[in-house]
Parts: structure tokens; C-alpha cells; sequence
């Protein structure tokens, strides 16, 4: 009797734990759904409704693996169906960053160039992108020999190279560039008379290019005018003429062109350093107010985190070191030991992995949709809109992916078996080391490049 | 009352003032979304060509189109009609925004371009209008209260004419094209304008003769009219002058 009772038990509890997952699921999906609607598109007309239910899926699922990690940190729902799910959700999640996402990429890329034989070139370019994506395996030691051609592991750990250096790209970008947008310190001083000085030169330009047009609007009026009478009157000869001698005026014309085509390119460039003078005078205005001075006092915070994080990365790769304990338990070490505070080991680090990693997983989701709206904006077109979205889709895949690879370190070692066996035996610590690579490289030349932006400003300014 | 006076007596001194030192000029701006078509519409009205390669306009162009106002009759004369097309998305950064009004100064009168296969476009021209029409430009400094909600009586009085154009029309299949004719009609009754659809690769759809051409002769000349035979001072701004008795308005003069 009670092992039928029990029997019945797990298949009731795994039911009820695959209702929560799905109502989840269901839940981040209408959220992607809504952030697609109201954000991204939200001056575009969506018009293939596929894009949009991809996207969703895509982020439904992604944040379906982060929600699964803090269930496992808490230990909710029985470890059987949290593995299950696990499993599930990975594979749903490989099938669609490699399948069907750039599969519609190369699909509306097709549809944009030609109009017919779209779907043979759909999958004459995605076989493309698998074999790139397969050879991407051969130049990196992540997979030990004994795995078989086609197991989860070799998806996986391609999937985790392309995000882990996006991941790393993104990191170190936004660690140099924070603390550079909120510190005024790098705010370089701009005055009304700046801008209005720039502004009368760019409608000064403008006047000149209008001027310049009208001239070669009336000469070429002329010039047609004249044109016909000439072959009123001569016909023949007007013909032998117009070969052998070109009239005055169309040397003049092409002179003229050239000085408008280089008025013109100054025009924009006048406009562009107006649009940075006003975005400079704005953030200090900003600056003045209360909460650009709490940024402000954030950025001094930041640089230092900043400078810290590249200092680490670098004694990392030096020393060639590899963190064995994670900073939750390594942190309650310290206050233990040291400052002689007793509580409650377990209690704490799971309580505090779970603050951590909770805190991990939200501002990266966050920081991520942000940076991808603001990408969004930036360059895409009406007719580009489906493509941009979709590569935006896979990024996000990607990068939601590899975070979880790099959450196991974060993590104390009870709760870092879920990730380790579900993704099989890959070698976790070539990713740190290849994280903390990219992010030393990525860190150094965006300082660079900063210098550089900020250094070519003032000259600009004092040339005017 | 006074003021208006002095308004108008100061924006004829200035007339006076430019007519003396260069020919005054007629401009007209092309707003609408990017990638709507409104580089292929000018370089189609000014050069009476297909523009071959069309890129992404940063800042504003503009380009010339050479207008013979009241054509076929004994006042005919030539006029050089300035197609100011300014560039961006209606949602962008403030400070594209403030440098983009520069632009906004002294308009005779407006083109609102919209794309007829994306109904957002169409939408956005409200904003569009309000953003060129709202930018203050008095002399004297009046502040106009930031008005961002649509009223639809600013333009029955709106002494800038304007002109809707759609374009693409060729890509809507026919079974929509009524659908969307319904639609651009609202619109021009909302702004009080008249309405041309065509396709900017086409130059059929402007060939002499046809409504469109009659349409956009119409338009350039009320644009001409207002401009030299006119003189009321609310010409230069948009509408500065409406908004002052408004209890909207934050300041007055």
C-alpha cells in the first residue's frame, strides 16, 4: 500500500512543480511578449508576428534557467523534476539559438535582398552559419576527446564561447564607460555662446548650400531653355555641335556640385558636434541636480570597483589562478575566523547566495535589455527591424547561456552540482579564463578609446 | 493689443531689413519618420529624377525646386521653392531634438511625409507637426507652454499650409488600398491639408496633369502667396501668436 501511496506522491509533486514552471514560463513569456510590444517596436508596426513569439520564447526560456537556479538554492520543488526541467529547458533553449533563431535571420535577411527561392537560400545560409559554428570548437580546449559527435556537450560549450565573450565584451565596456558618463569630473565645460556660435555656423552652411543650388537650378533652367532653341534652330548642326564642344555652362555646373557636395558634408558635421555640445550642456545641467550628484558620488564608487576588477583579472591570467571557493563562503570564513562571529554556517550561505545570485541574475537581465533597446535604436531601419530583433534575440540566448556557466562560481559547492551535471564535463575553468581575457582587453582599449574621444573633443572646439 | 502692433511693425522692419540686404526666401520642411522616403521625395521634386541610392540623412538637406507660381497665366513668374528635409525618428534624444529646432526658424509652410505601409508613421506626424510648429521663434521672447497633447483646432487656424504625402503606395495589394485611403483621409481632415499618395521611384505619379501635380502646384503657390503677399505677423511663427490669449500659456509678453 504505501508504495503505491508514494509512488503516486512523486507523479502528484512532479505535476504540481511542472504547473509552476509552466505558469512561469507563461508569465515571462507575456513579459517578453509586452517589452517587445512597448519597447523595442514601439515605432515600428510589427507586422510578422513570427519575430515577436520568437523573441519570447527566447527570454521565457532564459529566464526560466535563472529561476531554476534559485529554486535550487532554496530547494524548492523536488530535485527529480528540478532536473528534469532542467534537462527540458536546455534542450528547448539549444533548439532554438541554434535552429530556428538563425534560421529567421537568414530567412528575413533573404526576404529583404531577393523575392522568390526564399526559403532554398534560408537554409543554403544557415547551413552556412553551422559550419562556422561548429569549426568555432577546434581552436579552444574545451572538450575533452571521449565526448561523441553529437552530444549536448558540443552545442553547449560553442553556445558558451560566443556568450562568454560577449558577456566579457559588454562587461568591460560598461565598467570603464560607467563611471565616465557619472562622474562629472570628464564633463568638459560648454557655454550657451558655444552652442548658439555653432549654430549660426551650421544655418551660415546651410545658406550657402541653398544659395549654391539655386545657381545651379537657374543655370541648368537656362542651359534646357537654351538647349531647345538651339535644336530649333539648327537641328543637325546643333547636334554635331553639342559632341565636338561642351557649353560653358555644365563646367561651371560640375564645380559648383563638388563645392555643395563638400558644403554639404560639413553640414553634417557641424551637426553632429551641436548634437554633442547640447547632450554636454544637458548632463550638466543634470549634474546639478540632486540625483546627478548621487550619480556623481556613484561613479567614484564605480572607478574603484572598475580598477579592482582589472587588477584581478590581470593577477588572474599572470598567476594563472583559479578561485576555488566562492565569495559567499569565503566571505562567512572571514567573519568567522577573524572577526569571531559566530552564526549559523548553512543557514547564512544559502540565505546569502541567494541575495547574491538574486541580485546577479536581475541586474544582468536588466543591464542586458537596456543596452540591447538602446542598440535597437541606434541603427535599426524599418526595413531592418525583424533582422536586428532576431540577432538581438540570439545575443540575449547567448548571454543568459553563459551566465549560467559563470554563476557556478558564484556559488557555494552544494549548489553547484545541478549546473555541473546537467551540462555534462565541460571544462568551467577555461571559461573564467577566457572571461577574464576578453575582459582585460575589452576594459583597456575602451579607456583607450575614451581617452582618445575626450582628448579630440576640446581640440575640435578650439578649432571653431 | 499694443503688442501685437509692435509685433507687426518690428517683423516688417526686419522684412524691410532682409529685402534690402538679399531676396527673401520660401522655405518649406519635410518632416516625417526615417525611412519613410522623404530624400527620394525631394531629390524627386527638385531634379525630376529617381534618386538612385538613398542613405540615411543625418542632420538636414535641402535642395531647390524651382517653382513657376500662377503657371499659364500673364502674372506667371519663377520661384525658387527651398526643400529643407530634416532627418530623425520623432522618439530620439532631447539634445537631437534641441538642435534640430535651428532649423525650425521662419517656415513657409510644411510637408508631412508618412509612410502608407507602416501606420505608425502616420501616427507619428502629430508629433511631428507640434514639434515644428510649437518651436518658439518670436522676437520677443514669448514662451509658449509645452504643448504635446494634439488640438485639432490649432490647425483649423494654422497659418502655415501644410501637405500630407504618402508614399509607397505601389506596395499596398489592392484589396487593402481602400482600407488605407479611408485612413489618410482622417488624416488630412486632422490637419486640415490636402493629400497626395504616390511612389517616390515612380515619376509617373507627378506627371503634368495628373491630381497630384495640380495638388502640389496648388500648394507651392499658397506657400508663395502667404509668404510675399501677405504680411501678417503671425507668418513667422507657428503658433506663438494664438497660444498668447490661451490660458495655457506660462508667460506673456
Amino acid at each position: 500500500m504505501w508504495i503505491k501511496g508514494s509512488f503516486t506522491d512523486i507523479i502528484m509533486s512532479f505535476l504540481v512543480d511542472s504547473v509552476i514552471m509552466f505558469t512561469s514560463q507563461v508569465l515571462f513569456f507575456g513579459f517578453g511578449w509586452l517589452f517587445f510590444m512597448r519597447q523595442l517596436f514601439k515605432d515600428y508596426e510589427i507586422r510578422q508576428y513570427v519575430v515577436q513569439v520568437v523573441f519570447s520564447i527566447t527570454f521565457a526560456f532564459s529566464c526560466t534557467m535563472f529561476e531554476l537556479i534559485i529554486f535550487e538554492i532554496l530547494g524548492a520543488m523536488s530535485s527529480t523534476s528540478r532536473y528534469f526541467h532542467w534537462k527540458l529547458n536546455l534542450y528547448v533553449i539549444l533548439l532554438v539559438l541554434i535552429f530556428v533563431v538563425p534560421f529567421y535571420i537568414g530567412y528575413f535577411v533573404v526576404s529583404n535582398i531577393l523575392q522568390r527561392q526564399k526559403l532554398l537560400f534560408a537554409c543554403m545560409v544557415w547551413f552556412t552559419f553551422m559550419y562556422f559554428f561548429w569549426k568555432l570548437g577546434d581552436p579552444f580546449p574545451i572538450l575533452s576527446p571521449k565526448h561523441g559527435i553529437l552530444s549536448i556537450e558540443q552545442l553547449i560549450s560553442r553556445v558558451g564561447v560566443i556568450g562568454v565573450t560577449l558577456m566579457a565584451l559588454l562587461s568591460g565596456f560598461g565598467a570603464v564607460n560607467c563611471p565616465y558618463t557619472y562622474m562629472s569630473y570628464f564633463l568638459r565645460n560648454v557655454t550657451d555662446s558655444d552652442i548658439l556660435a555653432l549654430e549660426r555656423r551650421l544655418l551660415q552652411t546651410m545658406d550657402m548650400i541653398v544659395s549654391k543650388k539655386k545657381r545651379i537650378a537657374m543655370t541648368r533652367r537656362q542651359m534646357y531653355q537654351r538647349g531647345e532653341d538651339q535644336n530649333k534652330q539648327t537641328g543637325f548642326w546643333g547636334m554635331i555641335k553639342s559632341v565636338t564642344s561642351t557649353p560653358p555652362g555644365s563646367e561651371n555646373l560640375s564645380l559648383i556640385q563638388q563645392e555643395v557636395d563638400a558644403l554639404e558634408e560639413l553640414s553634417r558635421q557641424l551637426f553632429l558636434e551641436t548634437v554633442d555640445l547640447q547632450s554636454t550642456k544637458e548632463r550638466i545641467e543634470y549634474s546639478k541636480t540632486f540625483k546627478g550628484k548621487y550619480f556623481n558620488f556613484l561613479g567614484y564608487f564605480f572607478s574603484i570597483y572598475c580598477v579592482w576588477k582589472i587588477f584581478m583579472a590581470t593577477i588572474n591570467i599572470v598567476f594563472d589562478r583559479v578561485g576555488k571557493t566562492d565569495p559567499v563562503t569565503r566571505g562567512i570564513e572571514i567573519t568567522v575566523n577573524w572577526l569571531g562571529i559566530q552564526f549559523d554556517v548553512k543557514f547564512w550561505s544559502q540565505h546569502i547566495s541567494f541575495i547574491l545570485v538574486g541580485i546577479i541574475i536581475v541586474t544582468s537581465i536588466r543591464g542586458l535589455l537596456i543596452t540591447l533597446t538602446k542598440f535597437f535604436y541606434a541603427i535599426s531601419s524599418s526595413k531592418s527591424s525583424n533582422v536586428i530583433v532576431l540577432v538581438l534575440a540570439q545575443i540575449m540566448g547567448m548571454y543568459f547561456v553563459s551566465s549560467v556557466l559563470l554563476m557556478r562560481m558564484s556559488m557555494p559547492l552544494e549548489y553547484r552540482s545541478i549546473v555541473t551535471e546537467v551540462l555534462g564535463e565541460l571544462q568551467f575553468n577555461f571559461y573564467h579564463r577566457w572571461f577574464d581575457v576578453i575582459f582585460l582587453v575589452s576594459a583597456l582599449s575602451s579607456i583607450l578609446f575614451l581617452y582618445l574621444a575626450h582628448k579630440q573633443a576640446p581640440e575640435k572646439q578650439m578649432s571653431l | 493689443m499694443g503688442s501685437n502692433s509692435w509685433l507687426a511693425s518690428r517683423s516688417v522692419k526686419v522684412e524691410k531689413q532682409q529685402g534690402q540686404r538679399k531676396e527673401a526666401r520660401v522655405k518649406v520642411l519635410v518632416l516625417g519618420d526615417s525611412g519613410v522616403g522623404k530624400s527620394s521625395l525631394v531629390h524627386l521634386l527638385c531634379q525630376n529624377q529617381v534618386l538612385g541610392n538613398p542613405s540615411w540623412t543625418v542632420g538636414c538637406s535641402v535642395d531647390v525646386r524651382v517653382q513657376d507660381y500662377k503657371e499659364g497665366t500673364p502674372e506667371e513668374k519663377t520661384y525658387y521653392i527651398e526643400l529643407w528635409d530634416v532627418g530623425g525618428s520623432v522618439g530620439c534624444a532631447s539634445s537631437i531634438k534641441s538642435t534640430r529646432a535651428v532649423f525650425y526658424n521662419s517656415v513657409n509652410g510644411i510637408m508631412l511625409v508618412h509612410d502608407l505601409t507602416n501606420k505608425k508613421s502616420s501616427q507619428n506626424l502629430y508629433r511631428w507637426s507640434l514639434e515644428a510648429l510649437n518651436k518658439d521663434s518670436s522676437p520677443t521672447g514669448v514662451i509658449v507652454s509645452n504643448g504635446s497633447d494634439y488640438d485639432r483646432e490649432q490647425f483649423a487656424e494654422n497659418p502655415v499650409p501644410l501637405l500630407l504625402i504618402g508614399t509607397k503606395f505601389d506596395q499596398i495589394p489592392e484589396n487593402k488600398r481602400n482600407e488605407v485611403l479611408t485612413r489618410t483621409a482622417f488624416l488630412s481632415e486632422d490637419f486640415n491639408a490636402e493629400e497626395i499618395n504616390l511612389d517616390c521611384t515612380n515619376p509617373r505619379y507627378l506627371a503634368a496633369g495628373t491630381s497630384n501635380a495640380v495638388k502640389l502646384s496648388r500648394f507651392f503657390d499658397k506657400v508663395i502667396e502667404k509668404r510675399y503677399f501677405t504680411r501678417d505677423p503671425s507668418q513667422m511663427t507657428g503658433f506663438t501668436d494664438r497660444k498668447r490669449f490661451n490660458f495655457k500659456s506660462l508667460h506673456y509678453d
